[in-house]
């Protein structure tokens, strides 16, 4: 038989029992719908995990001060820290893959302004700074070398700084003390919200590094260098250049080093490998009820087979093979239960709108919902609609002929 | 058990040697058939006649290649059919022989030229290119070429057997099998369903009737009677009636009273 006269001849028979039909392609609905709902809240999740790590910086590599060990005992992340602004400047340069390099300086202080004070961190940073993070004003100036060189106490707030000394007022050109200096507001800079971690990435004040260097921490070690590249594609090519010129820097010789290079996709990959498995399981629970929908199917298969023996009884008469009559019936379960999977998809589409009105998580159906809707849906119509069809097939014409 | 003389010339198209049928049903073997012999040549008009539990319907499955038998030869148009599977037994249904039921076994909800379309659909050779237009062809030629959209349930028991009758010709089989085609018929509609076999069968079409109806009968060219799974009498119609003529009759008089009148001619000799 020909293609088209199979898929006319089951949907002939799904018109001849709309209700059935709606009944049984609803619980396939119900099944694929319920899969893309959570597909969209893993993949939602998944995307905001990438964009608040993306404003941590673009093409972001940190190097961070190394572990140490004494008589073989490793004394930890940054029990030796040999980072200094020497090294920053070595790495600007010689580096060759290396867009920006900044140096920070991390220092906690009470921030005294005219509406009160608040203790936050205090970042030294120079002007690649805000390359590297993406980052720019929403008042004032950034500054640049030669107020590094200058060692000018100027003071960038973060948002949330900015919000709590001068709530409802712009900050620009105020004074105010930091740890008994007192510093020009020069700029207030753009909200950027919280982390993939959490922390509020508004609540710091910025300033150059030489500053934060002479007038507040008075340590020359680094807590951080970060580094971007011109594409992602050169981090790994800029992470052994970074090594390079570290290890020469350093004179480490067969010294194992003495810092740690991290690149952002390492950070990312962790974060998100987490939100991955749980999407997964939430999809693995949904597709608990798409089976169900496929026994729905089988059970409507049986019933129809048995109603409908005289049918192919008369089939097989007048010349159909069994392999026919397998065919007409595995077409009706798959046309049914795409069918099912189409409305899924409308339904989980929907469904992830609401829940995200509702909700406030951020959903999003990928365009691969499409396909696992219909391949989904088309393997549950043959894995569950193939049972009833070799029964309809292996069906013998004489009794299938008699049978009332 | 020989064709009559005046077919003797002719192809034969069905000839079955010692055929035998046995069911076990538990411990007990039931003979459905017991060594049956008939040979049934081009254009012949056969009546195979009996009561039930006499063997006609399983000679009738036998000889409609639903069935195989256990034992004997059964060579339709010059195929052996025994030793067939599942699939080529199917194929021969369709390409050689055209069915006629007691129930007529039209497909409900389906129109009359979808139904009679339907064999030519299963067809494997690929011999058919505008089943529609053949379809529209056999129902005009049963004289239904005014009801192709209409569904079984809005036709009449006779319109029905004819849909059914112009199922089985769609496909020029070598032989039309009717098995009861008037069982659920009134005597008109008989004598109607008649008048069109022997119109067909004068166009040459082979016609096999199963009936325990003697005015089926009547209207055949030679009776077979079957008993106890075996061919007891085997003879031309000496009357043949023209169910043409005796649909003019009875579309003068009352139906009822006329076929009541009717005189019973049996092939019994």
């Amino acid at each position: 038989m020909k293609q088209r006269t199979l898929l006319k001849l089951a949907w002939q028979s799904i018109l001849k029992n709309k209700m059935r039909t709606m009944l049984t392609m609803l619980g396939i609905v119900i099944g694929v719908g319920a899969v893309i709902v959570m597909i969209a809240v893993g993949n939602g999740a998944q995307s905001q995990i990438e964009s608040s790590i993306s404003s941590l910086g673009t093409n972001l590599i940190v190097v961070s001060p190394g572990a140490t060990a004494q008589g073989g005992v490793s004394q930890g992340a940054a029990s030796f820290n040999r980072l200094t602004t020497a090294d920053a400047e070595q790495l600007k340069l010689d580096g060759t893959t290396l867009a920006a390099v900044s140096p920070v300086i991390q220092t906690r202080a009470v921030v005294i302004g005219p509406a009160g004070n608040w203790r936050t961190s205090i970042n030294g940073v120079s002007p690649d700074y805000f390359t590297i993070r993406n980052w720019s004003v929403s008042s004032g100036d950034l500054f640049d070398d030669t107020d590094v060189k200058a060692a000018r106490k100027i003071a960038l707030l973060g948002a949330t700084v900015a919000n709590s000394l001068f709530p409802g007022v712009d900050a620009v050109g105020a004074q105010i003390q930091i740890g008994h200096v007192p510093f020009t507001v020069s700029a207030v800079l753009e909200a950027k919200g919280q982390s993939a971690t959490g922390t509020d990435q508004d609540d710091v004040v910025l300033m150059p590094y030489t500053t934060a260097q002479n007038r507040l921490s008075g340590n020359v070690r680094l807590g951080q260098i970060l580094v971007s590249t011109f594409s992602p594609g050169d981090i790994p090519a800029a992470q052994s250049e970074i090594t390079d010129i570290m290890r020469n820097s350093h004179r480490l010789g067969d010294s194992p080093d003495d810092f740690t290079v991290a690149n952002q996709t390492q950070i990312a990959a962790a974060a998100t490998s987490t939100t991955s498995v749980m999407s997964g399981l939430l999809a693995a629970i949904a597709s608990i009820s798409l089976v169900v929908g496929g026994i729905g199917i089988m059970n409507i298969m049986l019933v129809s087979v048995t109603e409908r023996t005289r049918e192919i009884g008369i089939r097989m008469a007048i010349g159909a093979r069994g392999s026919d009559v397998l065919t007409q019936f595995l077409v009706e379960s798959v046309v049914m239960s795409i069918m099912g999977g189409i409305g899924g998809l409308v339904a989980g589409y929907a469904g992830a709108l609401i829940l995200g009105h509702f909700t406030g998580w951020s959903t999003a159906v990928p365009v691969s919902a499409v396909f696992i809707a219909v391949g989904f849906s088309a393997g549950v119509g043959v894995f569950f609609g193939y049972y009833p069809a070799r029964k309809a097939a292996a069906l013998n014409p004489i009794e299938a002929l008699r049978y009332e | 058990m020989i064709a009559a003389d005046e077919t003797a010339a002719a192809r034969a198209v069905i000839e079955v040697t010692g055929v035998t049928k046995v069911y076990t049903m538990g411990t007990n073997k039931v003979f459905a058939l017991r060594g049956v012999d008939l040979t049934v040549r081009a254009g012949d008009m056969v009546c195979i006649m009996g009561s039930s539990g006499s063997g006609k319907s399983t000679l009738m499955n036998v000889l409609g290649c639903l069935d195989v038998p256990t034992s004997g030869h059964y060579l339709l148009d010059g195929i052996a059919v025994e030793g067939l599977d599942r699939d080529a037994l199917a194929d021969l249904r369709n390409q050689k022989l055209g069915f006629v039921f007691q129930g007529f076994n039209l497909l409900a909800r389906t129109s009359a030229v979808e139904n009679v379309e339907l064999p030519l659909l299963y067809d494997r050779e690929k011999r058919w290119t505008d089943p529609r237009k053949l379809a529209v062809e056999a129902l005009g030629r049963v004289g239904l070429g005014e009801r192709l959209d209409h569904q079984p349930s809005e036709l009449s028991g006779g319109q029905q057997q004819r849909v059914a009758i112009a199922r089985a010709l769609v496909t020029q089989p070598t032989i039309l099998l009717a098995d009861e085609p008037t069982g659920n018929l009134d005597s008109h509609m008989t004598v109607e369903v008649m008048a069109l076999f022997q119109e067909l069968n004068a166009q040459g079409i082979t016609i096999v009737i199963v009936s325990h109806e003697p005015e089926v009968a009547m209207y055949a060219k030679r009776v077979v009677e079957v008993r106890d799974g075996q061919i007891i009498h085997d003879d031309p119609v000496t009357e043949r009636h023209d169910a043409a003529a005796d649909l003019l009759a009875l579309g003068k008089i009352d139906p009822v009273l006329v076929t009541d009148a009717q005189p019973v001619p049996v092939a019994a000799a």
